[in-house]
This record gives structure tokens, C-alpha cells and sequence, in this order.
């Protein structure tokens, strides 16, 4: 059993999500082990974003269990969640477009700080020694997404294919030991959805855990160690990607002609 | 990382030093300590509504309510109880930091319009409570008989001596701020502005902080009021209606909401317009209002306070050009 703890980082048990009538998830079972890369496909609509507010927290799930290295968490605040080490992205980018680069990978870095609203009101040196060190942290990591010489910038003012990357590097600075991410190749062109891809491998080969959802299905191949394929919130195949690309229900269901 | 520069803030402390003094060289101008005073008192309102408002994004229209509270506090307690003056002003932050917490705790899960019916509502319910409690509010007459300001035998019983009191404690409450916003609390309120769902998903426990901006805005708002009961000795229901709450968001409208100084300017000129430069408007003093909030809106997003990146960014075009 503990043995089974330490090999799977994430463990879903019948996860159900139900919206009104509309069955989004149902009964999904699945395990995600630790450093591994693990995606999640299917078409529109499948399920996979709704998988993902699961996990992280956004809502509970109707039914089921989701396991965290053991531990449900099924029922915790996505604040919650994320303080024990689970990170995401957002499908549509939900940078913080007031803030500058640096800034948001700093309030990626927020789960590391206890922030007392009487100690930052009075300055006290702890907690700006803390801003200090966060600050340098966050620009290691600018510097591992090639965000660098951008510190400065309006999160805003990026194209598209730097504020995916600037999301990705906000949701390492927690450091967390499992790291969702929702498309991150989404409206990308081809040099770009590279460098994704690489950075994406780059993680992993750090030791994070990568749930990724993604329907470029060259980087899906090329990077996941497995793959899970969902279609009207059922699970329909799961495996290495070499068996899920030649599975018949996948291709009826899915792929089609892509693959 | 957002760094709030210190210079203006220090040049800004001397001119609040000296500025009773350049006022009584200037006979036109003397009575402007007076209104300073109000300015003052406004302030410690505004810098809070400015936190909750400019930088964490959550609307208050009940202000005047917990401003009510602080007067009313101190001046029952002190009025009719005899108690220290001090000792009121305390309790009665820490009534408004207990009906904060309750009321927001509802009503910062609402968004946009939810929330400010429900501050506005909140205000209503509470006027209403001040001019129907009459046994110890007095009602819509007032209340009257608030003994003034004394500490250790000192007693500010002169507009000056009241104006540093008032400044002194503006200026501390400004700098705590400033800190706040600089740090990592004030970071997690711009995140929570920005994103909800990013906010909670990096760990920002977003209902928490929402909460503590609240309350800590109530809390200046409730000092403010005692203040203002020790000021001028009465008070009556009148002060603290829906539309002082809407003219402290035209205050920091008009200033700029998203940045601290905003909160200052916009209650200054407020301030001033209302006491000395539209008092012969009288009832179409609020037209002016809706103008100014008009005008802002439309032609100056971010207020007074975003006057000084138009001109800087004016002139840099302008120099770009000529190249
Ligand atoms: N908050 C919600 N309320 C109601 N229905 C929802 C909600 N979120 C998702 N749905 C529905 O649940 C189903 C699954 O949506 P989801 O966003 O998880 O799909 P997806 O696999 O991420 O699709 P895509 O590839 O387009 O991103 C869809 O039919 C969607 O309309
Ligand atoms: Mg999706």
C-alpha cells in the first residue's frame, strides 16, 4: 500500500462531475505515477478542463475520490490544494495583467510565504528579507522559461505564446510535485509550441510530475510516457502512446484521420 | 516589487508640516486648516477604500456606515458614559471589525453588482438604525455634547493641535499601507483583482483576504468617525448617508483607484469643493458630482493620479516623433 503511495502521486476513485443533467465526467478511474507525463485527450467537450478543476480544487467533484500521494483531497479549497504541491495552467491564459512578468511568478511563489497582513503593514524585516529571496527565486525561474530580459514588462503587454510560458512558469514557482497544465500548445505556432514542448520535458526531467492536456497530438506523442483518452467524460483507453494510437475505439472516437 | 516611491512621500509629510503655518500668513486662506482637518479624517477613510477598492477590486457603497459606527461608538460611550475617549475610539474599531467580518462574510462571495447592492443595503439598514434608535443616538437630531481630544493633560482643543493629531495618525495609516501594498499581501489583493480562479489555484486563500481588506477598511473608516464626533461635538444621522458613501467613491474615482495617492488627491479636491469652492451650488452641488464622476470615467480612467503617466507617455511620443 505505501508502496503504492510513493509510485502513484495522483490516484482518481469513480470521480463523477454532473452539471444539471449534463454528465461531464463519469465514473473515471485512473493513476498518474510520480515523474511521469501523463495527457489527457479527447475531443471538444470530453471532460478534460472539468478533470482538471477536479483536481485542483475549482469545485468538488459529485461523487468519487481524488488522492493526493494517498490523501483525499476531493473535499479541499484550491488553495488548499495547491499549498500541498499541486500546480496548473489555465486553458484561456488567466495571467494577472495588472501586474508585471516577475510579479507573477512571485504570487506563484505565495504557498512558500506566511503572509501576516499586521507584519507587511509594519514592514518588519523578516518579511521583507522573504520578498528579497522570492524575488530571486522567481527570477531563476524567468530565467529557466527564457523570460528573463522581460521581468520588467506588463504581463499584458506579452504575445500569446510568452504569457502560455509566463503561466507555466508561474505554476512552478510553487514548486510543485505535480503540475497541470491545459493546453499549453493551444494557438501556438510551430517554433513556439517547440520550446513548449521542451520546456514541458524540461520539468519533468526535474522530477514534477506533468498532467497535460493537449490536442497537438505530435507533442502528445513525442513527450507523454502515457496517455489517457476521454470522450463524453468516459474513460475509452488508457496506455503507453504507441497502444492508444493504434486502439480502434480511439480512432473511431477521436483521432480519426489526425493520426 | 511594486515599488511606491518615498520622495513624494516625504515631500508630501512637509507640506502637511507647514502647511497650518502658510495658511495663517494668507488671511483668505486661513480658515483651510479647518477644512484640512476634514480632509484629514476623509483620508483614513479613503486610503482603506482605496486598498479594498483600487487593488483588491471589491466594491464597498456602505462606508458611510462603519464611519457612522466610530461616531456613534465614541460618542455614546463617551457622552453618555463618561468613558476615556481613547478607550472608545478602540472599542468602536473593534465593533466595525466584527460587523465587517459579518457582513462581508456573505457578501464577498457576490461579485460586481451583487456586492455593491448589498454594501448599499448594508449602509441603508445601518442609517436607518442611527435615526431610529433614538434613545441613544438621539435620532435625526443628533447627537451633541462629545467632549473633545485630550492625552496626558494636552488637550487639542485648537483646529492646529487637531489638525497635526489627525494628520499624524493619516500619515501612519498612508505608510502602513504603503508597506502593505508592497508586500505580499498586496500582491495576493491585485492577483485576486486580476484572476480569481489563478489567485486560489497559486494558493491565495482569496475568501481570507477579501475578509481582512474589508475589515481593515471598516476599521479606518470607524477611527475616522471618532474623529470626526470629537471634532465637531455632534453628530447627526444626516452625515453618514448612501451619499457620503457614494462621495467617497467619487473621491477616489476623481483621484485614481488604482494607485494609493489617488485616495489623498481626490479627497482633497473633494473635500475642498464641497466645503469652500461649491457651497454656492447648495442642492446642485451634486450635478457637480455626477459631472466630475462623468468626466473621469469617460476622458481619465485613472484619475488624478494617472495624469502624471499621460504626460510622461505624451511627451515620450512627442520626442520618438521628432526623431
Ligand atoms: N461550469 C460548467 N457548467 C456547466 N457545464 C459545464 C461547465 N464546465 C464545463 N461544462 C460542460 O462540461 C462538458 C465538458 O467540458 P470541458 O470544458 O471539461 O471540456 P474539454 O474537454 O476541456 O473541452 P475543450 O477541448 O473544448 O477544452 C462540456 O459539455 C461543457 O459544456
Ligand atoms: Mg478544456
Amino acid at each position: 500500500m505505501s508502496a503504492d503511495i510513493e509510485e502513484n502521486v495522483l490516484e482518481l476513485q469513480g470521480v463523477i462531475v454532473t452539471f444539471g443533467g449534463l454528465m461531464a465526467l463519469s465514473d473515471l478511474n485512473f493513476k498518474v505515477r510520480r515523474g511521469t507525463i501523463k495527457a489527457i485527450i479527447g475531443p471538444n467537450g470530453a471532460g478534460k478542463t472539468t478533470l482538471f478543476n477536479v483536481i485542483t480544487g475549482s469545485f468538488p467533484p459529485t461523487e468519487g475520490t481524488v488522492k493526493f500521494k494517498g490523501r483525499p483531497i476531493q473535499h479541499l479549497k484550491a488553495h488548499k490544494i495547491a499549498a500541498l504541491g499541486i500546480s496548473r495552467t489555465f486553458q484561456t491564459v488567466e495571467l494577472f495583467g495588472n501586474m508585471t512578468v516577475i510579479e507573477n511568478v512571485m504570487l506563484g511563489c505565495h504557498t512558500k510565504i506566511r503572509t501576516s497582513f499586521m507584519a507587511s503593514g509594519f514592514a518588519v524585516p523578516q518579511s521583507r528579507r522573504k520578498e528579497k529571496q522570492i524575488e530571486e527565486s522567481a527570477l531563476k525561474i524567468l530565467k529557466f522559461i527564457g523570460l528573463a530580459d522581460k521581468f520588467k514588462d506588463s504581463a499584458d503587454s506579452l504575445p500569446l505564446g510568452e504569457q502560455k510560458l509566463l503561466e507555466i512558469g508561474r505554476a512552478l514557482a510553487s514548486e510543485p510535485e505535480l503540475i497541470c497544465l491545459d493546453e499549453p500548445a493551444a494557438g501556438l505556432n510551430e517554433t513556439e509550441t517547440h520550446v513548449a514542448s521542451s520546456l514541458i520535458k524540461a520539468i519533468n526531467a526535474k522530477g514534477t510530475t506533468v498532467l497535460l492536456v493537449e490536442h497537438d497530438m505530435k507533442v502528445v506523442m513525442n513527450i507523454s510516457n502515457e496517455i489517457l483518452v476521454l470522450n463524453y467524460g468516459e474513460k475509452i483507453a488508457e496506455g503507453p502512446p504507441e497502444d492508444v494510437r493504434n486502439s480502434h475505439r480511439v480512432i473511431d472516437a477521436y483521432l480519426g484521420g489526425v493520426a | 516589487m511594486l515599488r511606491i516611491a518615498k520622495l513624494p512621500i516625504a515631500v508630501f509629510a512637509l507640506f502637511i508640516i507647514v502647511f497650518p503655518w502658510i495658511a495663517r500668513q494668507i488671511p483668505v486662506i486661513e480658515h483651510y486648516t479647518n477644512i484640512m482637518v476634514f480632509v484629514g479624517i476623509y483620508c483614513l477613510i479613503t486610503i482603506g477604500l482605496s486598498l479594498l477598492m483600487g487593488y483588491a477590486g471589491q466594491i464597498s457603497i456602505g462606508h458611510a456606515a462603519f464611519f457612522g459606527i466610530g461616531a456613534y461608538v465614541s460618542g455614546i460611550l463617551t457622552a453618555k458614559y463618561g468613558m476615556n475617549a481613547w478607550a472608545c475610539m478602540v472599542i468602536g474599531m473593534a465593533i466595525a471589525a466584527v460587523v465587517a467580518a459579518l457582513v462581508g462574510a456573505p457578501s464577498l462571495k457576490l461579485k460586481g453588482h451583487y456586492l455593491a447592492m448589498a454594501t448599499i443595503a448594508f449602509g441603508i439598514i445601518v442609517f436607518i438604525i442611527f435615526n431610529e434608535e433614538i434613545e441613544w443616538t438621539g435620532g435625526p437630531d443628533g447627537m451633541s455634547g462629545i467632549p473633545g481630544l485630550s492625552l496626558f493633560g494636552f488637550e487639542f482643543n485648537s483646529v492646529k493641535r487637531y489638525y497635526y493629531l489627525v494628520w499624524g495618525f493619516v500619515l501612519a495609516v498612508f505608510i502602513f499601507t504603503v508597506n502593505v501594498i508592497q508586500s505580499g499581501t498586496g500582491r495576493a489583493l491585485r492577483a485576486i483583482h486580476a484572476s480569481e480562479p489563478a489567485a486560489s489555484a497559486m494558493g491565495v486563500d482569496v475568501f481570507r483576504f477579501k475578509i481582512l481588506v474589508f475589515v481593515y477598511s471598516a476599521v479606518l473608516a470607524s477611527l475616522a468617525g471618532s474623529f470626526y464626533a470629537h471634532y465637531l461635538n455632534f453628530i447627526n444621522p444626516s452625515t453618514f448617508d448612501l451619499f457620503f458613501s457614494v462621495k467617497l467613491l467619487i473621491m477616489i474615482a476623481l483621484g485614481g483607484m488604482h494607485s494609493i495617492w489617488g485616495a489623498i488627491v481626490g479627497t482633497g479636491l473633494i473635500t475642498f469643493l464641497s466645503n469652500e469652492w461649491l457651497r454656492y451650488f447648495e442642492e446642485f452641488e451634486i450635478i457637480v458630482y455626477g459631472a466630475i464622476l462623468l468626466f473621469v470615467t469617460v476622458l481619465l480612467p485613472d484619475g488624478l493620479a494617472g495624469v502624471p503617466g499621460v504626460v510622461k507617455g505624451w511627451f515620450r511620443k512627442q520626442v520618438s516623433d521628432e526623431r
